[in-house]
């Protein structure tokens, strides 16, 4: 009788209330996640966030229209209120046809993306075909539910294009998985959206579309001090995923927010070009 | 949070920095071990070769430093074993990454820059924060001093961002003895402003004729 294939299944091999294992015992053993031995594990887990500081703040959003997706990203991280980087990628390449997005704790949404992206390429091999949006939102949903409490932040959006059309999900640590056309996570996001939702037409072109995808971030990170650096914003097609544009949100100023000269300043700004 | 009965870290303090040049990879960090006012040693090494053109210089908790360095080296030779070859500074990076991650309800206190040369000989730096997220970048500090010297950092070595589009090159314009120079400066600078950073400082250089170590004085108050 044939074996029925279940890798596809193993979305989680390590258990939360895992045995806590000598450290650097075996190091051919598979890894697995140690945790403190302790009787208090949530006020741990608080005051060891509180002291590594884990890296995080952020404006994502991504959107369905006629042509496709749209996703777009700032770029910056902070640990407290130290900025860590100006140039983090917060869109991630699942595949030629997906991408992920990344806010809240970079580490959890680093691995966690690195790890969707294996279970993606394990089921192509395994199917002989391209892994869904839906499909892959739910593996990565299962995993993140299976952590629920342990305190893991991410906030994520799964865009692609398969066989039913453009498909964008929502997913985050509390187990949440949300279909939808229209999403912003982060720190910014309320600012995004009064942009996006504003000027949102199903019926845009690319064109229209990245620049409203690009203006809602520009105006997050005006805003929110937790998000900055450049602009990305990328289209999924049919054909795949194509990365249209990265802009410094500090040059987007001078394009999206036109210093309104009073009589001297323009006077002067008149003599100097005359 | 000291205050927990169960609390097992401790800031030793220091500061690493790093800087990655066209064909070369320079990386710092000072010799000192605190805990809280006290100093321990004026002679403790942060920096740990772990492959041939691949070093890891780590800030934190020392106890964690000493405990990731022996399991990244215990794995590189597992590697060297399986792969019969040594690990690239890319590779040695995702793997610090994971090995940070895989801790992550019960972290390293440690912040890490790796530094090294890439397949195509150039300098990579890559930098770390405690539960594992990383990125490549051009220069990095960590640690109590990294605050101070960051924004000279800034000033002196800031490229244009790899996301941008149309993509403008990176490449830092230092010399070799133009960067250690300037490591030399900001740890002086560091030293006067910062009480956990002193003693001295040990600079690794590596290039394509391999690596060297020089050491320098500092204040040592």
């Amino acid at each position: 009788m044939m074996e029925l294939d279940l890798s596809g299944f193993e979305s989680c091999p390590l258990f939360p209330g895992g045995v806590v294992a000598d450290h650097g015992e075996n190091p051919l053993a598979a890894a697995s996640f140690q945790l403190p031995a302790c009787s208090d594990f949530d006020g741990f887990q608080k005051d060891a966030i509180q002291m590594t500081k884990p890296a995080k703040g952020t404006t994502t959003l991504a959107f369905v229209f006629k042509e496709g997706v749209i996703v777009a990203a700032d770029s910056r991280a902070t640990m407290g209120g130290y900025i860590s980087s100006q140039s983090v990628k917060k869109i991630v390449e699942i595949n030629p046809h997906m991408l992920g997005t990344i806010a809240g704790g970079a580490a959890d949404c680093q691995f966690w993306h690195r790890n969707l992206g294996i279970k993606c390429r394990l089921h192509e091999l395994a199917n002989k075909r391209r892994i869904s949006v839906t499909g892959a939102s739910k593996l990565l949903a299962n995993i993140l539910y299976s952590y629920k409490g342990m305190g893991l932040s991410v906030g994520t959006m799964i865009a692609g294009w398969d066989e039913k059309g453009p498909g964008l999900y929502y997913v985050d640590n509390e187990g949440g998985r949300l279909k939808g056309t229209r999403f912003s996570v982060g720190s910014g996001s309320p600012y995004a959206y009064g942009v996006l939702d504003s000027g949102y037409q199903f019926n845009m072109s690319v064109e229209e579309a990245a620049e409203l995808a690009r203006r809602a971030i520009y105006h997050a990170t005006f805003h929110d001090g937790a998000s900055g650096g450049v602009a990305s914003v990328y289209h999924v097609g049919p054909q795949g995923w194509k990365k249209l544009s990265g802009d410094d949100v500090g040059e987007l100023h001078y394009k999206y927010y036109p210093m309104i000269l009073t009589p001297t300043e323009q006077e002067m700004a008149d003599t100097s070009a005359a | 949070m000291a205050l927990r009965g169960d609390w097992v870290y401790e800031n030793n303090g220091g500061t690493c920095v790093a800087i990655a040049g066209s064909d070369y990879c320079v990386i710092a960090a000072d010799t000192r071990l605190s805990v809280g006012y006290s100093i321990y040693t004026r002679d403790y090494s942060k920096i740990c070769k772990l492959a041939d053109k691949c070093v890891l210089a780590t800030s934190g908790f020392q106890g964690d430093m000493k405990a990731l360095q022996k399991n990244l080296a215990a794995r590189h030779l597992i590697y060297q074993h399986q792969h019969n070859k040594q690990m690239g500074c890319p590779v040695m990076a995702q793997h610090l990454s994971n090995t940070l991650y895989y801790k992550r309800f019960f972290p390293y206190y440690t912040f890490n820059i790796l530094g090294g040369l890439d397949s195509d000989g150039k300098g990579c730096v890559f930098t770390y924060d405690a539960v594992g997220s990383y990125e490549r970048v051009g220069y990095s500090a960590q640690g109590t001093g990294a605050g101070l010297i960051i924004p000279v950092l800034d000033n002196q070595l800031k490229s244009p961002s790899p996301l941008l589009l149309p993509a403008k090159d990176a490449v830092t314009p230092l010399s070799e003895v133009e960067a250690v120079d300037l490591l030399k400066d900001v740890f002086a600078s560091a030293t006067e402003r910062d009480i956990y950073t002193g003693d001295k400082v040990e600079i690794v250089v590596i290039n394509a004729s391999g690596i060297r170590q020089e050491l320098m004085e500092l204040r040592k108050d």
